[in-house]
């Protein structure tokens, strides 16, 4: 900055260092923390002292301690009702997981499906594609996660009467069973069987999973849809023609010429569809799907430790949301413009 | 201070001490004008609006009742609807002045949880309700069920237990809203529905569209005294709700409803007069009305009335819930 423009260039040195605009941001912003961290101080002991006055336990001493309530369903982990609260979150952790992974998967496949179906020259299916993409994204999502779930459970007979499309494939109101492979040399299947009330043996989807799924997925690929829309309307028409004119087949337009430059500008609004498809999966307590929140609320309400519950989902989306920026802002690092930035 | 001084002082003090001082919950009422009750979202006989958006249920009457001994007024009340999960917290945080929703009473709650159980309003135990046409006849026949129940309750530790006892397994639905939990039941989705008895029965007077069609199963398996809650350090309005609760206990006992309190009340009787205020100073050491407890049951009724109001109508026996000398367990310490 020029001497002249200094406001404080006529006082005396320790005032002119207060005035400089560095020194006086410095000053801003240690005055800022200072007020961050004295708001958190007043928070985080006016807590403590209500929840010492009420003789509320607090701590995270209730992790090691049995959690005596069953999981409808589970991912890899075993667990029943005699293991601790801390095994039950990391069963609930790997369900949100599940469901999220997979409908983040779903969702991209039908979503890049979707924008291409509403560029499609295809009139029929261009408007059956705008039909989707409106019609989704306006209604709230956990309306469709009920509408789902209800679809399957009023809709679907029960077990004992469960539709067999296949040999070993039933579908009913307890979900879909099917068999699974338990041996490959050779290969050995387990078939379901109606035991009693339900299916046992082989693998059985949930309808609570089937709703959440269908609903995440669906629901998110409207928007994915419309990214990918936008992605592939911003490369200029220019390339399109020069590349038929060369000579590629239209599938060959897309894959190498198109949607390489499209991805520049898909990636970083797919990464906020993909956070926010983990973040909706936590309706999944609207509809009995046992996610980290479901399983989270019920340990909050057992123990009463809702400070250190709430803190526990936090966590985990925190770090699943970073996770999974990481992830994508290195995938956009790859298919960025060389040379545009280091 | 001259001596004289000193003495009106002493005495003013001493004063204020005798005018039993009220706890900060019952203050804060008073000047709000209101208790803040939290209640079930919707539990027919408990806690459920009527036609006209009125609250009516047992654990409703509670609440009207502490309004009566507060204010003398059982209208002075307003009702929080709190589904399993938001009821403690509810509690905790202050955002309801009593929990009143047919909530058991267990250690883990009573000490770690912070709150103080006043009493036991009903003797509840859990049960397990499935459809007719299953032929089930005894809970040990529900291995491999489907079992649909609500978070955060013990009828969800209960559930487990039970089933690990017997060896069986059991797949649960655990969905949080009571609407949505009886959804899933009655659309097929679980074999089995399960929460205390009482609540199963009326569920299957007002939900379902057959009521024949479901059993509920003979097999208690567990102890669930219901009653009302409050926060630890508020000794005094502990006492207020603790000593409601009792007042329309001991109001059965004493023959006293809503009707024949007015005519009762003028009885020689010393215990009735206690009762109704006449004499002795029992409100006072509550920092309330005299007329606290004659309140209670003119504006509200008595234990018997509230539960043949609510609880008869759906079917609900008084069995555990009699008074202690007609062969139930409802005892409540004497007004003296």
């Amino acid at each position: 900055m020029d001497a002249e423009f200094d406001p404080a260039a006529n006082t005396t040195g320790k005032a002119r260092a207060l005035f400089r605009p560095r020194h006086r941001a410095i000053l801003y912003q240690t005055l800022l923390a200072a007020m961050v961290c004295l708001a958190a101080w007043y928070f985080i002991s006016n807590a403590v002292e209500n929840l010492l006055a009420r003789d509320i336990a607090s701590g995270f001493g209730f992790l090691n301690r049995e959690a005596g309530f069953e999981i409808g369903e589970r991912t890899f982990l075993a667990y029943n009702a005699g293991d601790t609260y801390f095994k039950a979150l990391a069963v609930g952790l790997l369900n949100t997981f599940r469901v999220a992974a997979l409908a983040i998967i779903f969702s991209t496949i039908i979503g890049v499906a979707i924008g291409l179906a509403r560029l499609s020259p295809n009139w029929l299916l261009m408007k059956l594609a705008t039909a989707y993409v409106e019609t989704i994204r306006n209604v709230p999502l956990i309306v469709q996660l009920f509408f789902w779930y209800a679809l399957i459970t009023e809709s679907l007979p029960g077990p004992a009467n469960a539709l067999n499309p296949m040999p070993g494939v039933f579908l009913s109101n307890r979900g879909l069973a099917f068999p699974v492979v338990t041996a490959i040399f050779p290969v050995a299947l387990q078939y379901p069987v109606l035991t009693g009330f339900n299916f046992t043996g082989g693998a059985l989807l949930s309808p609570e999973f089937a709703a959440l799924f269908l609903g995440l997925a669906l629901y998110t690929a409207a928007f994915i849809g419309e990214i990918a829309r936008a992605g592939i309307s911003s490369v200029e028409s220019g390339q399109f023609e020069a590349a038929r004119s060369l000579g590629l087949s239209e599938t060959q337009v897309m894959r190498f010429i198109i949607l390489p430059q499209a991805l520049r500008v898909i990636v970083p609004p797919l990464t906020s569809q993909y956070l926010n498809c983990t973040k909706n999966s936590s309706l999944a307590v609207a509809i009995g799907y046992p996610d980290i929140v479901s399983i989270a609320n019920t340990t909050i309400n057992q123990t009463g430790q809702a400070i250190e519950g709430i803190a526990i989902i936090m966590l985990v989306y925190l770090t699943t949301s970073l996770a999974i920026s990481a992830f994508m802002n290195w995938y956009n690092q790859r298919v960025a413009l060389r040379g545009a930035k280091a | 201070m001259t001596k004289t001084s000193l003495w009106i002082f002493a005495l003013l003090a001493l004063l204020g001490l005798s005018n039993a001082h009220a706890g900060p919950t019952a203050d804060a009422s008073v000047k709000k004008g209101f208790i803040q009750c939290g209640v079930n979202t919707g539990l027919a006989g408990f806690s459920q609006p009527d036609g006209n958006g009125e609250w009516r249920g047992i654990d409703v009457d509670l609440c009207r009742a502490v309004a009566a001994a507060l204010f003398g007024d059982a209208k002075k009340i307003r009702f929080t609807p709190l589904t399993a999960q938001q009821r403690f917290t509810a509690l905790q945080s202050g955002e309801v002045d009593i929990l009143s929703r047919n909530t058991t009473w267990t250690f883990t709650r009573d000490t770690g949880l912070g709150l103080n159980f006043v009493g036991i309003l009903y003797f509840d135990g859990q049960g397990f309700m499935v459809t007719k046409k299953r032929g089930v006849k005894s809970a040990k026949q529900l291995d491999g069920a489907a079992v649909c129940v609500q978070p955060g309750t013990t009828t969800e530790l209960n559930l487990a237990d039970y089933f690990r006892a017997n060896n069986m397994k059991f797949k649960p639905v655990v969905i949080e809203k009571f609407e949505e939990v009886l959804n899933a039941y009655f659309a097929g989705r679980c074999d089995v529905f399960t929460t205390d008895v009482s609540g199963l029965l009326a569920v299957r007077a007002s939900r379902s569209a057959n009521a024949t069609d479901h059993v509920i199963l003979p097999e208690v398996i567990s102890k669930e005294p219901l009653g009302p809650a409050v926060r630890h350090g508020d000794d005094h309005w502990f006492d207020i709700v603790k000593w409601s609760l009792h007042a329309m206990i001991d109001g059965e006992e004493l023959g006293l409803t809503s009707k024949n309190i007015d005519q009762q009340g003028k009885s020689t009787n010393p215990v009735i007069q206690r009762f109704v205020g006449a004499k002795g100073e029992f409100g006072k050491m509550l920092g309330l009305n005299n007329r606290w407890a004659y309140n209670i049951i003119k504006q509200v009724g008595n234990y018997g009335e509230s539960f043949d109001r609510n609880l008869t109508p759906l079917g609900l026996h008084r069995g555990l819930n009699n008074l202690w000398n007609k062969g139930g367990l409802m005892y409540a310490p004497p007004l003296r």
